[in-house]
């Protein structure tokens, strides 16, 4: 067993190393930098570190005004307060402006955990996947994350980083290269392709690999990139393997469901099922028994790609 | 002595002249908020006109001083003041909420030289104005932040929020105003949800409060002169207002909060705006 890193660690290293390189780089946080992870960054550099309180709504406002300043200004909460709170300060003082602004928002989806629906967000990829000259990454691991952060300072405008609470193992070696908008084939297969975000390209890698014993063999893509979304591999996907699965720890609306089928409807239609939470709010427990309950494990995603070859060529 | 009460006759002059602006393109759109543009006529000139160290020649200048009209709905008064502070030409504030215009309907920092914050969702200005301060005093800069909000404006929370902020990081190179004119487009704010009361409010959030006559050009620069000496407090200057300020027929209806003046109603305005010049 590999060692576990969630991809919320993996920012907080990744934000102080940026930090090293790049002093235009600001972070600020709302009173939950030891969870976010942003305190690193905090003790390393102070002067450039903003705690803005309790106050999500002007976390967003204050980074939009330094990076109108020309600062390039990472802002983390939680993904519920981030992209829910303060969506119209995103909206109207960030993405209408094509600012600067970097939302690492943690703490995504159900494995949140014992605090329960109401800090468990399952509607942020589709919130922000929804405006004009946002970017959203949706990193399924340590060095996703970093190649995620990296891209997001590197690049010119609002970027929303999707990261989680729990430990997900390594997918990738040491030679993986992130490349925004870019898929990766994390498996190859010819009979089906699911594709996954987040913690759940690990549990789609495992669905895959049960698979085999059935003589299916599983295309497993990382979509950890949602927006722009990588429709040449997802439609060489539909082409290839004539079955799709899609995999989130999101709701089935509008998230990496809603944008794959976007793609698939309109250029490559083939049997799709969406795995992820069904329009539903989350409820506390632990991280694993809440996947069990809400159906996004790697026996969920084996079922589902029977289910979506069962339909293939009807 | 003499000088001060010429620079007060040519502040006055151009803020008479930015009022027949706000008329002129109101009438041209044909929607908007005159009342509010009005009410803020002589503040927006004094920062523009005698304050603002800011260069139409070099628009994105790094120490320049920034000014966020976090009361966005008031876009043809900082439009009038960039057009004849040279930023764009005069005539181009005639295409006002027009399609294919740069002069949208609220102020857009991506289209219009000189517009330093994209503004009209209400309450969202003095946090970007706080970000632009750090980022100053971060970068060593000595420019300064100013910024108008609308006393309706006060009831969204984020401006308090903001408001904490500014001061718990003595944002001294932050000077607010708020344009008092107590009416928004329901009625009188104490009527509508009061805010009051307000300059106390902002005291007791750790600002720097003074209280002026916001059409009283020697006030208005009195209050800024002092707001730029203080140290370790974000500065505000509450600034009692008249809606509508210029125009007899406008003044204190919030009816003119946000419908344009007919083509007769226009000469009529411009008519008191050019006798009151002279």
């Amino acid at each position: 067993m590999t060692k576990k890193v969630a991809t919320r660690e993996a920012y907080g290293r990744a934000l102080a190393e940026l930090g090293k390189n790049n002093p235009a780089v600001v972070v600020l946080d709302a009173d939950l930098s030891k969870s976010t992870k942003t305190a690193d960054f905090g003790k390393l550099f102070p002067d450039r570190f903003f705690n803005m309180g309790v106050a999500e709504q002007n976390l967003i406002g204050t980074a939009a005004g330094l990076a109108a300043a020309g600062k390039t200004a990472f802002a983390s909460t939680f993904a519920v307060f981030a992209a829910g709170r303060a969506f119209d300060q995103i909206r109207n003082s960030v993405a209408y402006n094509r600012l600067n602004v970097k939302i690492a928002a943690t703490h995504a989806g159900i494995t949140v955990g014992e605090d329960g629906g109401s800090h468990q967000a399952i509607e942020d990829i589709a919130l922000m996947r929804s405006l004009p000259n946002m970017t959203v990454f949706v990193p399924a691991d340590e060095a996703e994350t970093a190649g995620a952060v990296e891209a997001a300072a590197k690049m010119d405008g609002p970027v929303y980083i999707r990261l989680g609470r729990a430990g997900v193992p390594s997918i990738h070696g040491e030679d993986f290269h992130f490349e925004t908008g870019k898929a990766v084939v994390v498996r190859e297969g010819r009979d089906a392709a699911v594709i996954a975000t987040g913690i759940m390209v690990t549990a789609a890698l495992e669905a895959a690999g049960a698979l085999t014993g059935e003589g299916i063999e599983v295309r497993v893509i990382s979509m950890h990139t949602i927006k722009p979304l990588d429709i040449d591999t997802i439609v060489s996907a539909a082409r290839e393997t004539g079955a799709l699965v899609t995999a989130e720890e999101h709701s089935v609306i509008g998230g990496l469901g809603g944008a794959v089928s976007e793609a698939v409807c309109e250029n490559y239609p083939v049997p799709l099922k969406r795995l992820g939470v069904q329009d539903i709010f989350g409820e506390s427990g632990k991280p694993d028994e809440l996947l069990v309950k809400f159906g996004l494990t790697p026996a969920a995603i084996a079922d589902a790609v029977r289910e979506v070859l069962k339909r293939k060529g009807q | 002595m003499e000088s001060r009460e010429k620079e007060l006759a040519v502040l006055k002059a151009t803020a008479n002249e930015i009022r027949q602006d706000i008329i002129r393109m109101l009438g041209a759109a044909g929607s908007g908020h005159p009342g509010g543009s009005l009410s803020a006529a002589d503040i927006v000139t004094a920062l523009y006109f005698k304050f603002m160290r800011i260069d139409p020649e070099n628009v994105k200048k790094q120490d320049r001083d920034r000014f966020i009209l976090s009361k966005g709905h008031a876009a043809p008064v900082l439009y009038a003041a960039l057009a004849q502070r040279g930023f764009f030409p005069r005539e181009e504030l005639l295409t006002l909420r027009k399609v294919g215009s740069r002069l949208q309907g609220h102020p857009d920092m991506k289209k219009v030289p000189g517009v330093d914050m994209s503004t009209g969702s209400l309450g969202q200005g003095l946090s970007a104005a706080n970000g632009m301060a750090l980022a100053g005093r971060l970068d060593g800069r000595d420019y300064r932040v100013y910024v108008l909000l609308g006393d309706g404006e006060t009831q969204e929370g984020q401006v308090w929020e903001a408001a904490m902020a500014s001061a718990h990081y003595r944002l001294d190179n932050l000077t607010a105003f708020l344009d008092h004119n107590r009416l928004q487009i329901d009625g009188p704010i104490e009527e509508v949800m009061s805010p009051e009361p307000l300059a106390e409010k902002w005291m007791a959030f750790g600002w720097d409060v003074q209280v002026i006559d916001g059409h009283d050009m020697a006030q208005i620069l009195e209050a800024v002169e002092k707001a730029k000496k203080v140290k370790g407090k974000p500065q505000m200057i509450v600034a009692e207002t008249v809606k509508g300020k210029g125009v007899s027929f406008m003044e204190n209806q919030a009816g003119w909060h946000g419908s344009a003046p007919k083509p007769e109603e226009v000469e009529k305005a411009l008519a008191e705006l050019l006798a009151d010049k002279l």
